[in-house]
């Protein structure tokens, strides 16, 4: 039978938000690319809640943007409201989050990727992955996919971002369906193919809650929120005053100890409380039942109404996720001021779907045991569809590093949350779908969101992504921070009449000597904007120069203590543990610490001291166990060079 | 790799004793003790012996001659010292005995354990962490009976513990803060700060009292660094002698006889002197003298504490009053030595040149006679009260008798600061845990918590140069 056999450079299976930036990134970088999808209409389809972003998510999306990803431009293009989280808090925990249009969203991603050179969108499931074995290192190496309908791609790496769709059923209640999100195709095939390759598979399952008919909510029982009057955009490419333009609100409102009634006098209705569902939720984006659950004496949680786009009426109920059953869901929505009279218009569900334990992945997000094969976003085990862009960016960087023989590239927990993500990942032993947060970045006053393209242009340059104009710009804006923080540094105010009166006047403490501008910006009652008054030689700088150093001047002894733990940390992460390092040999270590060592195969000592399971003392003794490793093998290298 | 091998050392000391203990760890421990142990009906019996049991019978060599009657034990890996399979030996004391079973040892495979390597397996089987094994090398150069309990204290673990608590209670803290910044629904920060500036407060005094015992802590352990000063021929060498019992500085009658410095350690119950005898202060042409009042000074200056002796039977005059100027700012005694003979000095005048020299301050003065042996006892009084408050005995409380401790505990400490500043200033919670954080690692390092390699690197080196 005749049958359709391409060849092509990469092969990206899914086009949600994982595979649509490493379909990018890999077309971009000049690969031949393919990118599967059980259906064109879902590319960058956003199933679950309508925003971008958010707390510790909007530094991902900058990290993205940083390196040259798409995620922050898109909803550049496409949000209806913006606002920054936290701004009463430290710079740290400053977050962006967006509104999207959920259907522009998805339309103005798929026009990137239709436009994009070297890309071709291909509507089919990817039932099987193409391998052979090295006849020497006996080790596996992907050599292409093949479709439901028998179509053979040939390709040097594949990049699976399948996210909730393997073998995937919702829930609602009672009621099981055999489909994906929204109601889509199932990809019911490929598990089967991943299982005979030696990879191991669980299950997750996240939720989501009801949409609303907007016509029959009541706002005025509701408090309205607005975006920001002043919009900051995602990506660092975007004119600031091309996104200054009318917002929509969304509305605030609570649930009550009636809701909570119905919740608990049904949970026995409930799948995950019935133990119908096997796989694990996510601690952290938790369903309405487990809240009242966990938070049994709180009274009251929060009900975000969320527009789902400017050309629907539907509103989404950001709080309230569900898997109980159809009439227990619209008994519960009733009870929350303002939705007495609510209409559904699609039902809260629970979806269940196989995923990976990453941790069978190196950090690059390839395979262990399978070379040329990458993974990204829900499938390995992560929720959120920042986190996805951002592995799915990362995979396929990695892909394209691997075809074209270049090195990979890491990211580390001390350059950006991305690092952290990743490391997290194929470190840590995660239960639940790993939803990224502000805590699980140690160095997040060094991570924040203001100046993840100080932190990663220069990367997504040597990486291919961010072009040389870019480059040279970032290269301008380095040099005006610095320059400014100089001269702030070295221009010194007497204590004479004109000074003193500016400082009484700002609550602040007349001067006892001279003291340099840098100073006066430390103290909290004073900030770079207001002392423009006593600073005769400003120039008028651009404000994301200016807000930089602001903060580096301000925070400065923090940053530097923060450095400091960095630099501790770093020590571990550049001790590199010898990819055939026989843990066998290491016989001091605790038979726990080996087991782990052995399934997680870290690269460094601090990956190695990450690993639970592993205590310090197991990590001193690898350590001496790398010293006597190292001397050996430099002593064998000594013998050799001598027998030359 | 490097612990394959299995070691034998005599666990109880080298010397004469009531019983002596050889210890053989590692893998092949069982097989060697099973070869040089034959129970009393003659059979080997170590093999199948059960864990922890002692056995009765008889120590022989490779040719069968028996060496001693002894009692052995097996302790299997991993519940013995070394985390390694352990067999112990109990012999009679004798040097003679004790060497020859280990040396039989030897025969059967074992090989000599190099210093410190018992702890070093211990350690790195985790049967310990690194206060503790930090504690065990500090046993084994103990050179004073308190030296030696805080040293047990440690081992036993109160330092760990009590550092533990004081981690604990940071990470709670950490967390919390964590913990809202995720879920601000949920986690309110309202009157944290408050709440967090009393706990602060709280760890702050806790820390600082261990880092308090530091300093005594170390004279504890090291000995008390003392300099004795005195004008030519006052009696300060045959003050030295007569606290270490022997003639070892060289006394004449002519003034300047003690050319070079001399060092000794002495132990006045329980207190441990480290002693430089100085050649007397004068003013004086010959070079080989003048480069030991130089030294003087300088070791004056790095001293614990400084003996000032003076001569009572001669007026003071203005020399006494210019070396009496580098006891500014230092524990110092001074001793009015020779009380033996016509007393020109007394303790009021010299009561009054002090309030002289300094006139904030009381420098307590005894009369002794080095000649005569008296007033000693008075002044291990005076030194006592001056170094330990009084109380030298040792209450089990948790004493800092090392260096890197104390580091870590003042890094500590200093975070702690940093986070009250935080708290004083008005920063947002998220800055704490920056500080918070430190302050946890330091702290983590006394245990071993925190792997620091430059730690590691240490205590391996600290193993090598033990017993």
């Amino acid at each position: 039978m005749p049958e359709i056999r391409e060849k092509t450079d990469v092969c990206v299976i899914g086009a949600g938000h994982a595979g649509c930036e490493a379909a990018l990134a890999c077309a971009r970088l000049g690969l031949e690319t393919v990118i599967f999808t059980v259906s064109v209409d879902s590319i960058a389809l956003m199933p679950c809640n309508p925003n971008i972003g958010g707390s510790s998510k909007g530094h991902l999306v900058r990290e993205v943007d940083a390196l040259g990803g798409e995620m922050g431009r898109n909803i550049d293009k496409t949000f209806i409201q913006s606002k920054m989280l936290n701004v009463s808090k430290g710079p740290a925990v400053h977050s962006l989050r967006a509104q999207a249009d959920k259907a522009d969203y998805s339309r103005e991603m798929r026009k990137v990727l239709e436009n994009q050179d070297h890309l071709v969108i291909k509507q089919a499931e990817v039932c099987e992955l193409l391998w052979e074995e090295d006849s020497n290192s006996k080790k596996k190496k992907v050599t292409g996919v093949k479709t439901f309908t028998g179509a053979v791609y040939e390709c040097k790496a594949v990049v699976l971002c399948t996210g909730t769709y393997l073998r995937a059923r919702c829930l609602c209640g009672e009621s099981i369906t055999y489909t994906g999100p929204n109601g889509l195709q199932a990809a019911n095939h490929l598990t089967d193919s991943l299982e005979k390759m030696g990879i191991e598979l669980r299950r997750f399952k996240t939720g989501t809650p009801a949409r609303m008919d907007g016509r029959s909510i009541d706002y005025s029982k509701m408090e309205e929120q607005f975006g920001d009057e002043r919009v900051v955009p995602f990506s660092f490419s975007t004119d600031p005053e091309s996104v200054q333009k009318d917002q929509v609100s969304c509305w605030l409102t609570y649930t009550n100890e009636k809701t909570h009634e119905i919740i608990r006098a049904n949970l026995d209705r409930s799948p995950i409380y019935a133990g119908i569902i096997e796989g694990t939720g996510p601690r952290y984006c938790p369903s309405i039942e487990d809240k009242v659950v966990k938070f049994a004496g709180k009274e009251r949680h929060q009900v975000f109404i969320e527009p789902e786009g400017l050309h629907t009426n539907e509103m989404y109920v950001g709080g309230m996720s569900s898997s109980l059953p159809e009439d227990v869901q619209l008994a519960m929505y009733r009870t929350v001021p303002g939705l007495e009279n609510c209409k559904i218009v699609k039902n809260a569900y629970a979806i269940e779907y196989d995923c990976i334990n990453a941790r069978q992945l190196y950090p690059t997000l390839e395979f262990k045991n399978v070379s040329g094969l990458f993974s990204g976003g829900q499938f390995n085990g992560s929720s959120g569809y920042e986190e996805a862009a951002a592995q799915g960016l990362v995979a396929g960087v990695n892909a394209a590093m691997s075809v074209l023989g270049r090195e990979p590239f890491l990211f580390d927990r001390s350059e950006s949350y991305i690092g952290v993500l990743i490391d997290d990942l194929v470190t840590k032993d995660n239960r639940e779908p790993y939803r990224m947060m502000t805590s699980r970045a140690e160095y997040r006053l060094l991570l924040r969101q203001d100046n993840a393209d100080l932190r990663l242009r220069k990367k997504g340059y040597e990486i291919g992504l961010i072009s040389e104009t870019q480059y040279q710009e970032l290269l301008k804006k380095e040099e005006m921070i610095k320059n400014e923080i100089k001269r702030l540094k070295e221009t010194y105010v007497g204590a004479n009449r004109e000074i003193q009166d500016f400082l009484v006047s700002m609550g602040s403490t007349p001067l006892k000597t001279a003291a340099s501008l840098a100073e006066l910006i430390c103290r909290p009652e004073l900030s770079y904007e207001v002392l423009s008054e006593i600073d005769a030689e400003r120039v008028i700088l651009p404000e994301n120069v200016t807000e930089q150093v602001q903060i580096e001047i301000k925070y400065e002894g923090y940053i530097a203590r923060q450095l400091r733990q960095v630099e501790q940390y770093k020590k571990m992460e550049k001790k590199l543990i010898p990819t055939d390092i026989n843990y066998d040999q290491v016989s001091s270590l605790r038979l726990e610490a080996r087991q782990k060592l052995k399934l997680f195969r870290p690269i460094s000592i601090g990956q190695a001291s990450r690993i639970s399971g592993v205590s310090p003392a197991d990590v001193s003794v690898l350590l001496v166990y790398l010293e006597h490793y190292n001397r050996q093998q430099e002593s064998e290298r000594g013998k050799s060079s001598e027998g030359l | 790799m490097f612990q394959d091998s299995t070691i034998a050392a005599v666990a109880t000391g080298l010397t004469d004793s009531g019983i002596g203990i050889i210890r053989i760890s590692g893998p092949e421990a069982v097989s060697i003790g099973d070869n040089l142990f034959r129970n009393a009906s003659g059979k080997p019996c170590l093999k199948d012996s059960e864990s922890h049991k002692m056995r009765y019978g008889f120590a022989v060599d490779k040719n069968g001659v028996v060496l001693d009657e002894v009692m052995a034990v097996v302790m299997k890996r991993p519940r013995s010292f070394t985390g390694e399979d352990t067999v112990e030996i109990q012999c009679h004391g004798g040097v003679l005995v004790m060497r020859k079973i280990l040396e039989a040892s030897f025969q059967f495979g074992a090989r000599l354990a190099e210093p410190g390597e018992f702890t070093k397996r211990a350690f790195l089987n985790g049967k310990m962490d690194l206060s503790e094994a930090e504690a065990v090398m500090d046993v084994i150069r103990s050179g004073n009976e308190y030296a030696l309990a805080s040293s047990v204290d440690q081992l036993r673990g109160n330092l760990s513990e009590a550092v533990k608590a004081i981690r604990k209670e940071i990470l709670s803290e950490i967390a919390f803060i964590e913990a809202a910044l995720d879920d601000p629904e949920h986690i309110s920060l309202e009157g944290y700060s408050a709440r967090l500036s009393l706990k602060t407060e709280n760890l702050l005094g806790r820390v600082k009292k261990l880092l308090d015992t530091a300093d005594s802590g170390r004279l504890m352990k090291e000995g008390i660094s003392t300099v004795i000063l005195g004008k030519p021929n006052v009696g300060k060498s045959s003050l030295l002698n007569l606290l270490l019992g022997e003639d070892r500085a060289i006394v004449t009658d002519v003034a300047g006889t003690t050319r070079d410095i001399l060092e000794e350690h002495i132990n006045l119950h329980g207190i441990g002197f480290n002693i430089v005898d100085t050649a007397g202060i004068r003013e004086t042409d010959n070079i080989v003298e003048q480069i030991g009042v130089d030294r003087a000074k300088q070791y004056a200056d790095k001293a614990d504490l400084i003996l000032y002796v003076a001569d009572c039977s001669v007026p003071l005059e203005d020399k006494d009053r210019e070396i009496m100027s580098l006891l500014e700012n230092k524990n110092a005694v001074i001793l009015l030595n020779k009380s033996d003979l016509q007393n020109v000095v007394t303790e009021e005048e010299m009561n009054k040149m002090i309030k002289d020299i300094f006139p904030e301050r009381t420098i307590p003065v005894i009369g002794i006679s080095a000649k005569e042996g008296t007033g000693i006892e008075e002044f291990e009084n005076v030194v006592r009260n001056l170094f330990f408050e009084g109380e030298f005995t040792h209450h089990h409380e948790i004493v800092i008798t090392n260096l890197r401790h104390k580091e870590a505990l003042q890094n500590s400490y200093d975070s702690l600061m940093m986070v009250k500043n935080s708290i004083e200033n008005g920063m947002e919670e998220d800055f704490y845990s920056i500080d918070l954080t430190s302050a946890y690692q330091e702290l983590g390092k006394i245990i071993g918590e925190e792997v620091d390699d430059d730690v590691v690197e240490e205590i391996f080196s600290k193993f090598c140069i033990g017993k």
